[in-house]
């Protein structure tokens, strides 16, 4: 009972891992890849390790498990927003499908500070920025 | 079919499946950034690696070194993102 248990446990978990790798390989965006790669790869790894918490009848495995668990869903988030926040910084152009870029505008290069509503009214009115959108599928492949 | 037998014929081929697709956008990945997202889900499959091999080899003192990885591909992709935000500013 419990072998079947863990077996449909890993095998959930090695295929979001799967899963994970054919996005951040397939997605035509770095954007796109980011937010593939980060929410499955956390589910596949904790179910990964939920399966040796559950095998291990030893309080030291569960222990570990649950601490490694824990601490990925709490950095991973992070450094997700870390990376694409430098990402949009550096220029990184967005998928060519892309409807709308909110952030376009919104950031002063200089300060890297978010602006707040009347500044985003003025800077409608008065600023034509380029958009980071890409023109060809080439540019982000 | 036991237990043992699925991690070493079904779970453990899928994981080493994905580490070589991610491998192939570490290598080509036209941005910076792409090849640091890449960097970091080959950590965090690694864990999901190390995980299997615990239980297939009985050695629970494996997890100790899935702890560190974790650890480091944190530490390894915020360092990366705080220096590249910082390049552009030159």
């Amino acid at each position: 009972m419990i072998d079947i248990l863990i077996g449909i446990l890993s095998t959930i978990g090695a295929l979001s891992i799967f899963f994970a790798s054919l996005g951040i390989l397939r997605m035509p965006d770095f954007y796109l890849r980011l937010s593939v790669t980060v929410k499955a790869a956390t589910l596949g790894v904790g179910l990964l390790l939920l399966c040796a918490a559950i095998i291990f009848p030893d309080i030291s495995v569960s222990t570990k498990a649950i601490a490694i668990t824990f601490f990925l869903i709490i950095t991973s988030p992070i450094a997700a927003h870390m990376i694409g926040r430098a990402a949009y910084f550096t220029g990184t152009p967005l998928w060519k499908g892309t409807i709308i870029d909110e952030l376009n505008g919104m950031y002063d290069k200089e300060t890297h500070e978010l602006k707040n509503e009347k500044q985003i009214n003025m800077a409608e009115i008065c600023g034509d920025e380029p958009d980071q959108i890409a023109d060809t599928e080439e540019e982000t492949k | 079919m036991t237990l043992e037998a699925y991690f070493d014929y079904f779970i453990l081929p899928i994981l080493t499946i994905s580490v070589i697709l991610v491998f192939i956008r570490l290598i080509k990945g036209p941005k910076v950034v792409d090849r640091v997202v890449a960097l970091d889900l080959i950590i965090t499959i690694g864990i999901g690696i190390i995980t299997i091999f615990t239980i297939r080899s009985n050695q629970i003192v494996l997890l100790d070194v899935a702890i560190m990885l974790a650890l480091i591909a944190f530490l390894g992709t915020v360092a990366f993102s705080f220096y590249i935000e910082k390049r552009e500013d030159d």
